[in-house]
């Protein structure tokens, strides 16, 4: 039974139909609903390195407080039948409550926000700013010599951004990694 | 009534209301107070060890014994790092486990106290899950909540790390029937859909096998009752891993034995050559599968399985059906006696009659002799002097523990412990003393290497003070026999560090320890020997000097797939190698 379905094409079916055996490696977002309590972090990435999995990015915070529960959003990469596995494994851990996998359960959005310093004077500032208008993004620090953009979109729009500020003096940066959620009620 | 106590009254509490009845344990500066609650009361036996790893062993063996959890209770520090190496042996056996773990007070946590480890930290990879208790209110809930998820689901150790000052300090106490335990219910009933279309392909297959493991014992008396019945009454072939043998009795007209690296000759074959493999409670382990591209190659599987990341890890399977096998093989049963009966008894009878043409080959054959005991004779020999009895054997790792797997015979569940998927030379010993301690008056027995017994040999001491007439049965070949084996079949013969020099007098060993020893070499004097250890009352060690450089067989080597054994030079003889199907 050779059904060819591209990846992520599965969420109009009641069953996963992607060959679990296919050697190419994906890269899936996965939403890690867990009970906010000590260590439970450290369980997560534990398992991760201990078993020799990927971690692309990782973002974790607190999302109901009167519930106690923080939810992680874990960017990884693998053949199907180890994302498969990472999820048993994930939803293995005693504190974690619900996995679900974002790249194969429907449509979702992901959003990653950026800070990005860029060093320079004379044509290289101005440039910087004209690109950063562009690119939606706000200026958050302001020296003579300097500005700090913030920016948010996804992954891939905050790596475009980067490479064009790269020659125009690009000195510092620091990046949330991907939150993410599904689209839809 | 108010029911305000300390912290470690809590604890006695919690246990006693948790139906505990035996702790394994060592004192120390962290849980003084606990040890206290201990000596002012007499529902609680405490067992004290010589070595906190001996308490991890001893409750193992109480627990894989009985199915209850077993308890453990230890210090801070050293203490709790000395029983990572048997909760890890719990983790991976899947053996339900309650370790408690004193702490330096709260507020020297992180300061590198006397005696400070970060106990959650180190332990977190090798228990299911464990609680650092920072509020003495919090206490007893998460004792009762550590006792539900060690027994629930696919059972595992827990541990619970409780610094000093919260076992001073005072809180109410919450009993077990107050604890919320929704948020951790693993699913237990298997998905009706899937196990009716297992049940098709019963009807169907024309060479299938039962593939057992661990799970059935662990899902309790009644798995391996239905385990039995249906086996029995669909008349199909059934092999078992190491971890469970006993689920289905050895005497039963369809075991094949065990399966895997030194398993038998027909079960491996008939798992390489089957169009139908059901997998129940099994988890597909490297020993089990060898080369997994060349495992079972031809075959529809199936896999009965409680925890999901043990389906599809090694070997991909086609039918995956998650639940606890009790209820999966009891729903197994119901619908394929409501849907006639039926199996493709034609083609099953010629499975058969190929399974016995493998049987031939004799793959235990080996030459016995008058003059030095071999191994396998030794065991032989113990299997019939113990025969009928309700024996229960532990095992250390190694060749013994391969040859114990295939030369006794388990009739029934718990009666067989082993470290299987950690392979913990310095288990059987402790393991021993923990089955005898859970029933005083078995038959129990260790059956030992010389250099796997050494490694826990003080917890003699423990079976000496609480009277455990353990039988410690060691095949003494002044070698560590496995690695020989390896060294002599796969590094030329290089036998580099493999050797037990300056081994201990072992009647003198026993002397020592205030129990009894004996010593033989003659294959003549064997049987009075066991019969001897057998009915003396009290420990006894039997130092059996058997053949230094005998091999276990068969064997597929690592990498190798199950076609490819290895056999003993008397079983190459029936064929002329690995026959395939």
């Amino acid at each position: 039974m050779a059904l060819n379905i591209k990846q992520g094409s599965t969420s109009h079916s009641a069953y996963d139909l992607r060959d679990p055996n296919a050697q190419i490696e994906e890269r899936h977002t996965l939403a890690v609903l867990v009970e906010n309590e000590p260590g439970v972090l450290a369980r997560v990435i534990g398992l991760f390195s201990g078993r020799g999995y990927n971690i692309d990015s990782l973002t974790v915070a607190e999302t109901d407080h009167e519930g106690h529960r923080s939810r992680i959003t874990i960017v990884t990469r693998g053949t199907p039948s180890v994302i498969v596995q990472i999820k048993a494994q994930l939803g293995r851990i005693v504190p974690v409550h619900e996995v679900h996998d974002l790249t194969t359960e429907g449509p979702s959005v992901e959003r990653e926000l950026g800070l990005f310093k860029v060093s320079g004077t004379g044509d290289h500032r101005v440039e910087a700013l004209r690109i950063a208008e562009i690119f939606r993004a706000n200026v958050v620090d302001s020296t003579l010599k300097s500005f700090v953009f913030e920016i948010t979109g996804t992954p891939e729009k905050l790596d475009a951004f980067a490479e064009l500020m790269r020659p125009l003096g690009l000195s510092d940066q620091a990046r949330t990694g991907v939150a993410a959620l599904a689209r839809g009620a | 009534m108010s029911r305000k106590m300390t912290g470690a009254r809590m604890i006695v509490e919690a246990l006693r209301d948790q139906g505990v009845d035996t702790v394994f344990g060592y004192p120390g500066g962290a849980v003084l107070p606990i040890y206290d609650e201990l000596f002012q009361q007499n529902d609680i036996q405490h067992i004290l060890v010589r070595h906190e790893q001996g308490a991890v062993h001893m409750a193992e063996g109480y627990a894989r014994s009985t199915g209850k959890p077993g308890v453990v209770l230890v210090t801070s520090g050293p203490g709790a790092t000395n029983a990572v190496t048997g909760m890890t042996d719990a983790l991976l056996d899947s053996i339900p486990l309650v370790v408690l773990s004193g702490q330096v007070p709260t507020f020297l946590v992180g300061t590198d106290g006397f005696q400070e480890a970060d106990t959650v930290g180190i332990t977190r990879p090798c228990t299911k899950h464990n609680w650092l208790v920072k509020d003495t209110s919090k206490l007893s809930a998460t004792i009762h909540q550590a006792f539900n998820v060690a027994t629930s689901g696919r059972p595992g150790p827990v541990l619970v790390d409780i610094p000093k000052d919260v076992q001073f300090a005072e809180a109410e106490y919450v009993g077990p029937k107050q604890v919320d335990t929704t948020n951790y219910q693993p699913r237990r009933k298997g998905d009706p859909d899937a196990i009716t279309r297992l049940v098709e392909l019963m009807e169907q297959a024309e060479r299938p096998i039962f593939y057992t493991g661990g799970g059935v014992i662990n899902s309790g008396a009644g798995a391996s009752q239905l385990l039995r019945e249906i086996v029995d009454a669909t008349g199909f072939p059934v092999t078992s891993t190491l971890m469970g043998l006993g689920a289905y009795p050895a005497s039963g007209r369809n075991w094949l034995g065990m399966l895997g690296m030194h398993g038998m000759y027909e079960a491996n074959l008939a798992m390489h050559g089957c169009d139908l493999m059901i997998a129940v409670g099994a988890r597909f382990d490297d020993r089990i599968t060898g080369r997994v591209a060349d495992f079972s190659p031809d075959s529809i599987k199936a896999q009965i399985d409680i925890d999901p990341s043990s389906i599809n890890k090694i070997v991909h399977v086609e039918l995956p059906i998650q639940g606890d096998v009790g209820h999966v093989l009891e729903d197994m049963l119901k619908i394929w006696k409501s849907r006639g009966r039926k199996t493709n008894s034609e083609a099953v009878r010629k499975w058969w009659s190929q399974i016995e043409q493998w049987r031939e080959v004799k793959c235990l054959a080996y030459t016995n002799s008058d003059t030095i005991i071999k191994p396998q004779h030794a065991l032989e020999r113990l299997e019939a002097l113990t025969k009928g009895r309700d024996r229960y054997i532990a095992t250390e790792v190694g060749q013994h523990q391969m040859w114990a797997a295939q030369f006794l015979h388990f009739e029934d569940p718990n009666r067989w412990m082993t470290s299987g998927g950690l392979g913990t030379m310095g288990y059987g010993l402790p393991a021993s003393v923990g089955v005898q301690v859970a029933h005083p008056d078995a038959l129990v027995i260790n059956v030992a290497g010389d250099a796997s017994w050494l490694m826990n040999m003080q917890e003699m001491g423990t079976a000496v003070q609480f009277r455990a007439p353990v039988k410690q049965f060691i095949l003494n070949n002044e070698r560590l026999g496995m690695v020989r084996q390896w060294q002599q079949l796969l590094h030329g013969e290089r036998y580099s560090q493999s050797w037990s020099d300056s081994l201990p007098d072992f009647v003198k060993l026993a002397e020592a320890f205030g129990c009894k020893g004996r010593q033989v070499s003659d294959p003549a004097e064997l049987d009075d020997a066991i019969q001897e250890m057998i009915d003396y009352d009290g420990p006894f060690i039997l130092d059996v000097l058997v053949e230094k450089h005998e091999n276990c067989f068969p064997m597929i080597p690592s990498g190798k797939p199950h076609n490819e054994m290895l056999l003993s030079p008397e079983a190459e003889a029936f064929t002329g190698g690995g026959a395939l199907v």
